[in-house]
């Protein structure tokens, strides 16, 4: 049978060891082998964006990179930004603002502004839309999910002067 | 109804679905996992026409982790074709689809085989393995008659023609001041939704049942299909809706994959799953538009329009589809738009090629039938030295004219009239938005390098009808409400607007409430999401079964309470009476079973109306468009969710404006699609279009049914082509570039300026 590869690696802060082929994307061993289907696919070749998560901090198109390219890295999936019950600021934002729709593309784009409010939490609206520009989606037309992200800025303000105190 | 400030319909609701996507816990297709569910792939032609000469699969079959390969011959005995769901008109019955080819292929991506593997790796590998020998035919690319007709009783290529018309258009003609015919096309595109299609098809060897789950739209239709294919009572067979990732109209129609995965569970008794690839996407689901039209108009000298013609050309693809010909009967039938021309007449002909077939996207005929309209219009206004405006002011409908019936444009169609609403005051609002009086000096002005232009698009458009819709609720034992109903959810958020209607009628909560949708399991029959008609039909079920549920909650809790219904109230949960009596919901259905059916039957049409307005400019040297400013106006009747409406019409204008500059299926002339991948296939992204506005306006509610909604998920887009274009037109019109075809790529435009220096070599 198929050769396989253990892979360890931190995913939402706790530690996983997974065994794949080595041919296996990160997308499919974050959706088949630790069962975490918030991450969507959606075109398998790096374009739409759906499939984004962090990777050590940097927003990844998880189809684009190997599982065993994850060996001793740091993964962070929509499902670490606040679950159904307890919603963080950019999945509260995105609500308010009726920032999805099918919601199909929007771990890709929570995940996507995580990563940019992380680092630049006072990124104008022209940088907001073009890092944005990376993901695609056909039910908003994109206006709403601009609004939301601008909006969420407040929280990732907040918790960068908390750590800088 | 208890206190009117508590009342959900017409709010900005919250949406219930949010929470679960938000959090990446929604359950889409291809987040099912099954214990012993094996994975399928598809071997599609890589060919566009040509006679299969045979079909060698034992390599595969011989891979390790290959279950099956499934050809035609696998199927045994005649293999079924893809029904006509849409006006099943005879003439299009030679031309359907058999839901895998057998010894002919017609279309690149074409279904050829089916190969089931312990993963969807595996199937994929073995899908190289398979030895397909065809001998190639001519491709079909365009219309007329080619060497080898794709169809034996169909030499030329054509499938339908059919004329149509009122009034007396040869006269009208005859007598006109003025007359004027153009050429005009929009390119073939489809609606990509971000998730693929997918299909999970379980079977249960023992009690002989099928669950296939990853349906949508149409699911019990396609469930009476499937049952008729695989020999199995409708009743053996579940059709389940789970989260979709995005509709459109391509998706859900029923395709070959909705027998083939199906048939491969039943055939290895085990689950099957398949998810479609992008590549495959682009190849496989229905494409739309790809419409021509020649189309001529009379006037007076002083812009009354007297008679339109129109003839309409729509390249089908390979075969004819669920949807029949409603792309181009919808073009023709709405060729007219909101203007009063007496003398109509249309025709239609559908022809053959070898490319994907076609099906509805959003705004079917009338993205395409407004475009060309609205074009001809600022054409003759030039011609006539009428202010585009005026013009339009002059001829739309007035409301003293409505109903204002438009019978016998679709020939096999019962008559239609354009119900309620008033075009004037929805145009002068447009023109209002976008600063016409202020801006309208600019038209054609190079400022700064880039020339700018504002265009102007009217529309009317049919939705919510028939035949009916049916829901059931019923109040749980812990006192919440259960809504199931025939509609389908496609991202919308169908299930939020549906709770509003339920939750005011019986003054539940919003948050006990829950939506079941589209399943067959819920209910003996249901019809749908198709042609806007969601909230008009499901929601006018769920009102219907509502309000019967709150005469049952309220009789029992009479009996309780020893008053009278009429004394009753349902607030906080509870049945209260006048005298501060109560019992609680929970209590009273824990006693006995409360449930409701509702229905609502209505084959009228609601049109929904509008305008869109677009202030452009246009870069001579490079042909780039930039939107300055965009808005679309249009009366939904009334707004259940006013949040939910106004992100439809926005996401709307911007899949609109995608169809005007980017989304194009590109073919060869062997008829190789050449952009099957996102990389290749564009789409806007969020630094395209950021500004656009949208205006929801409830001015005229619709008769036909309770809520007074007419469809809103299709006004956003219908009108986009004609705004847009009229605009880059205004812009270019200074150096006597006329638009007729999109898309309106920068080299087009380029090319078009370019051609028109070179033909007057003094214009700037």
């Amino acid at each position: 049978m198929t050769r396989t590869v253990a892979v360890h690696l931190t995913v939402n802060g706790a530690a996983a060891t997974i065994s794949v082929e080595p041919r296996t994307t990160l997308t499919d061993a974050l959706r088949n082998e630790l069962r975490l289907t918030g991450t969507h696919l959606g075109c398998e070749h790096g374009v739409c964006g759906a499939c984004t998560v962090i990777v050590d901090g940097a927003a990844v198109r998880s189809c684009l990179m190997l599982a065993v390219q994850a060996e001793g890295r740091d993964v962070r999936t929509v499902e670490s930004l606040g679950d159904a019950a307890h919603l963080g600021p950019l999945q509260l934002a995105f609500r308010k603002h009726h920032a999805l729709q099918c919601g199909f593309c929007t771990p890709g784009i929570l995940t996507t502004a995580h990563a940019l409010l992380s680092e630049e939490p006072d990124a104008d609206e022209d940088r907001i839309r073009d890092v944005i520009s990376g993901n695609l989606c056909r039910c908003t037309g994109y206006i709403p999910i601009v609004a939301a992200i601008m909006e969420a800025r407040s929280a990732y303000l907040g918790v960068q002067a908390e750590a800088a105190q | 109804m208890n206190n009117v400030s508590q009342l959900l319909v017409g709010h900005p609701v919250e949406r219930m679905e949010d929470a679960r996507f938000l959090s990446g816990s929604g359950l889409f297709v291809d987040d099912l996992e099954r214990d012993g569910m094996l994975h399928a792939a598809i071997l599609r032609s890589s060919i566009a026409h040509a006679d299969i000469v045979s079909i060698d699969t034992s390599a595969a079959l011989r891979m390790p982790g290959v279950h099956a390969v499934i050809t035609a011959a696998d199927i045994g005995g005649e293999i079924p074709v893809i029904p006509l769901r849409l006006a099943p008109l005879p003439e299009f019955e030679p031309f359907r689809q058999p839901v895998i080819a057998a010894d002919k292929v017609r279309y690149v991506g074409e279904p050829i085989a089916v190969v089931v593997a312990d993963s969807r790796a595996i199937a994929e590998d073995a899908l190289e393995a398979i030895d397909v020998q065809f001998e190639a035919l001519s491709a079909v690319t365009g219309r007329g008659a080619t060497e080898d007709a794709l169809f034996a009783c169909a030499d030329d290529n054509v499938s339908l023609r059919y004329s149509a018309g009122f009034g007396d258009a040869d006269a009208a003609f005859a007598n006109a001041d003025y007359v004027r015919t153009e050429r005009f096309s929009v390119q073939r595109h489809t609606a990509l939704p971000m998730e693929t299609r997918g299909l999970l098809a379980e079977w249960d060897s023992s009690s002989a049942r099928l669950i296939v789950t990853g349906a949508t739209k149409v699911t019990f239709y396609n469930r009476r299909a499937l049952a008729k294919m695989l020999d199995l009572g409708q009743d053996d067979i579940d059709l389940i809706e789970i989260d979709v990732g995005g509709g459109f109209g391509v998706r859900g129609e029923f395709y070959p994959e909705d027998f083939l995965i199906p048939f491969a569970a039943r055939k290895l008794a085990r689950p099957v799953k398949w998810i479609e690839d992008r590549r495959e996407h682009l190849m496989a689901i229905n494409h739309s538009r790809d419409v021509a039209c020649e189309l001529s108009i009379a006037c007076r000298s002083d812009g009354t329009m007297l008679g339109l013609r129109g003839a309409v050309f729509s390249d089908m693809g390979a075969y004819i589809r669920t949807n029949g010909g409603v792309v181009p009967a919808k073009a023709a039938q709405f060729l007219p738009g909101p203007y009063r021309i007496p003398n109509v007449s249309v025709s239609v002909e559908t022809f053959m090629t070898s490319k994907t077939p076609v099906g509805t996207y959003r705004g079917p005929g009338r993205f395409e039938a407004n475009f060309f309209r609205e074009r001809l219009i600022d054409m003759v206004a030039l011609d006539l030295g009428i202010d585009v405006a005026e013009i339009r002011r002059k001829n739309l409908i007035t409301e003293a004219e409505l109903p204002y019936p438009i019978d016998g444009l679709v020939p096999y169609e019962g008559p239609t009239s354009y119900d309620t609403g008033n075009y004037v005051e929805v145009f002068e609002r447009a023109l209002l938005e976008i600063g016409w009086r202020d801006k309208c000096h600019l038209q054609g002005r190079l400022i700064d390098g880039v020339r700018h232009g504002i265009g102007l698009g009217c529309f009317v458009e049919s939705g919510g009808a028939g035949p009916k819709e049916n829901a059931a609720l019923t109040l749980e034992r812990d006192g919440s409400l259960t809504i199931a109903v025939g509609s389908s959810v496609l991202g919308q958020g169908l299930e939020t607007v549906l709770g509003q209607i339920a939750a005011d009628t019986l003054s539940i909560p919003f948050d006990r409430i829950r939506v079941l949708h589209g399943s067959t399991t819920l209910l003996d029959e249901g019809f749908g999401t198709y042609h806007s008609r969601a909230v008009v039909m499901g929601g006018s079920a769920v009102l219907d079964a509502a309000k019967k549920l709150r005469e049952k909650i309220l009789e029992q809790a009479a009996n309780h309470l020893g008053r009278p219904n009429s004394e009753l109230t349902i607030a906080d949960q509870h049945v209260v009476a006048a005298n501060g009596a109560s019992v609680s919901l929970a209590a009273l259905a824990t006693e006995q079973v409360l449930s409701a059916d509702g229905t609502f039957a209505n084959t009228t049409r609601t049109y929904s109306y509008g305008t869109h307005a677009a202030h452009v400019t246009v870069d001579p040297r490079t042909g780039r468009v930039e939107i300055l400013d965009y808005v679309a106006v249009e009366d939904v009747g009334r707004a259940i969710n006013p949040a939910i409406v106004h992100g439809q019409a926005i996401g709307a204008i911007v899949q609109g404006l995608g169809g005007v500059f980017f989304d194009h299926l590109v073919y060869d002339e062997e008829a190789q699609l050449l952009n099957a991948s996102l990389a290749d296939y564009l789409v806007p992204t969020a630094s395209d279009f950021p500004r656009l506005r949208a205006v929801t306006l409830e001015l005229r509610p619709s008769l036909t049914n309770p809520l007074g909604a007419k469809g809103a998920g299709e006004g956003g887009i219908v009108a986009v082509a004609a705004a847009t274009a009229n605009a880059v037109a205004a812009a270019l019109t200074p150096l006597g570039v006329e638009i007729h075809h999109l898309p309106l790529t920068p080299p087009r435009l380029w090319r078009l300026i370019k051609d028109a220096r070179d033909r007057t070599p003094t214009a700037a």
